[in-house]
């Protein structure tokens, strides 16, 4: 079943146009990873699905319903959509317990004593259940990354976007914050993440796509962009990194 | 886990050398400190026209005579204080975030945070004392309060506003933009944004400077002596001229200065904190 739709989605700022016309369909349940140079626009894609960003051209449609028509309310979409970037996430001034109930409570209207609730669970599945009362910056930078992808989870979105979740993380780190998207999949979360960490994304992806010139070059199964990627740009990129 | 600590020789010198160094740099601290009060003492008793200020300025029985009512006085001081700053510090905050509003609708009232805060912090204050207490009751409106001493206040509150204001404002500031994008992006709406992630950040940012302005406005709570209340200025005027002598004035800024140290001791402690809690970095 489809849950996203980007349907020929066109970004420009000034005079560079780093999306030109975008197409691609995200089923439910399905891991998607988007690879590409730097530059290439994965971030702006991203931000473009959680309505970060407004689109120049196109349109994006999530179960079916157009969230880029210009009626729709933002932060109902928002509500459905989860996003992680890549660093400075969480909110120093609450402690780990507080980030992740934070829009559970205010947004979803959940009682505190559940909200909590819920939250240790998520804390306890992931291996941080200590550092419920903590405060941010008391953590290493892979744990406050577990967090803020926890607390993106705590509202349970249909579809959650991560955008080099690891890239600013020692790599002895990356590790423990690739575990949780590997276990978010076995639990059947809808994902996109953008990723330069091409091992996992062959690991754990459905299907790969590759970003170029503004456009997807290719998308395919991991196995056949990785083993025999068809075009010449993406085998070209692929023998660099 | 399994292994306990026990001290090595090494670590047990080293705590030695280190209360060494302790003992010696508070010596070092007492003589100094001894030595700059005994000079400014004695520059001080030596100068020739000390009698003379001493009798002025210093007069125990001036004092004993003019302490209870200019400490009475002073209660009103402080009682205008703990009112002003409450509704200065909703007032400011208010008026900074209506300055952080975006949307055009919000046009009008944007551009009027923007010009209040633009006249009133260029007015002086003692000006607006007079503006204000004097001009209100001259234009005889049903209503409105002719006592001096909530006009006074209301002049005080018209100034600090749009100090505090632009404290709050530039707090609000320094919150980097991702911490709004990531608060967004959970689903909290503008006003949520700013009530749960932003405002709490901005104010714990802007605590020593605000102490700062506190200090001040409960100076400037004497500048309501003009209109004519009995606070600690007005009393210490009186008895000034009634004696021909100036301790009284002595005494009122002593109370001053016994209100604004404590204060200011606070601020360097809540600053010191802060400090730590960012992990001694920037
Ligand atoms: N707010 C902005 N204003 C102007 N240009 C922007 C803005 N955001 C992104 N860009 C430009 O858009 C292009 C794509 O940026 P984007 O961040 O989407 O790339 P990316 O694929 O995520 O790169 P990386 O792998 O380095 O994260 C870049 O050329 C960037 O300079
Ligand atoms: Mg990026």
């Amino acid at each position: 079943m489809t849950l996203l739709t980007i349907d020929g989605v066109w970004k420009r700022y000034g005079e560079h146009d780093v999306l030109k016309g975008v197409d691609l369909t995200v089923d439910t349940h399905e891991v998607v990873c988007l690879i590409g140079a730097s530059g290439s626009g994965k971030s702006t894609l991203l931000r473009c699905v959680n309505l970060l960003e407004t689109v120049d051209d196109g349109a994006i449609l999530l179960d079916d319903v157009e969230i880029t028509d210009v009626r729709t309310d933002p932060d109902d979409v928002r509500k459905r959509i989860g996003i992680v970037f890549q660093a400075y996430n969480l909110f120093p001034h609450m402690t780990v317990l507080d980030n992740i109930t934070l829009a559970p409570r205010k947004v979803h209207g959940v009682g505190r004593a559940q909200a909590e609730e819920q939250a240790r669970e998520l804390l306890t599945r992931f291996g941080l259940e200590t550092k419920a009362r903590d405060y941010p910056d008391r953590l290493s930078g892979g744990q406050q990354q577990r967090v803020a992808i926890i607390r993106a989870i705590a509202t349970q979105p249909r579809l959650l976007l991560l955008d080099e979740v690891t890239s600013a993380l020692d790599p002895t780190l990356v590790n423990e914050v690739l575990g949780v998207i590997r276990e978010l999949k076995e639990s059947g979360m809808t994902m996109i993440l953008a990723t330069h960490e091409m091992g996992f994304a062959r690991d754990i992806a459905d299907t790969v796509c590759f970003l170029a010139d503004g456009v997807l070059l290719e998308r395919g199964h991991p196995d056949q962009i990785f083993g025999a990627p068809q075009h010449p740009r993406t085998r070209e990129f692929l023998s660099r990194t | 886990m399994t292994t306990t600590w026990v001290k090595s020789d090494r670590q047990k010198e080293r705590e030695k050398l280190l209360k060494a160094q302790g003992r010696r740099s508070l010596s070092a601290a007492t003589i100094s400190t001894v030595v700059v009060v005994g000079l400014v003492v004695f520059g001080l008793l030596a100068s020739p026209g000390w009698p003379r200020v001493r009798e002025t300025f210093f007069s125990w029985d001036a004092l004993v005579t003019a302490l209870p009512d200019v400490l009475r006085g002073f209660l009103l001081n402080v009682g205008i204080f703990l009112i002003a700053e409450p509704i200065i510090l909703v007032l400011g905050l208010g008026v900074a975030l209506l300055r952080g509003l975006r949307s055009p609708v919000f046009f009008p009232l944007r551009a009027l945070a923007a010009l209040y805060t633009d006249v009133f912090r260029g007015i002086p204050v003692i000006l607006l004392v007079y503006l204000v207490g004097f001009g209100v009751p001259a234009l005889q409106l049903q209503g409105v309060p002719n006592d001096p001493v909530v006009l006074g206040t209301i002049a005080l509150i018209l100034s600090y506003t749009s100090f505090v204001a632009e404290v709050f404002r530039s707090g609000i500031d320094s919150i980097h933009p991702s911490q709004k994008a990531a608060a967004r992006s959970l689903g909290l709406s503008h006003g949520k944004t700013m009530r749960y992630v932003v405002v709490p950040q901005a104010v714990r940012r802007v605590v020593p400077p605000l102490l700062n302005d506190f200090a001040s406005l409960q100076k400037d709570t004497a500048l309501v002596a003009m209109l004519g209340p009995l606070e600690a200025l007005r009393q210490a005027q009186i008895h000034a001229a009634e004696s021909f002598n100036y301790t009284p004035y002595v005494t009122a800024a002593l109370l001053f200065v016994a209100l604004t140290v404590p204060m200011a001791r606070f601020t360097d402690h809540l600053a010191a904190r802060a400090a730590r809690q960012r992990g001694g970095a920037t």
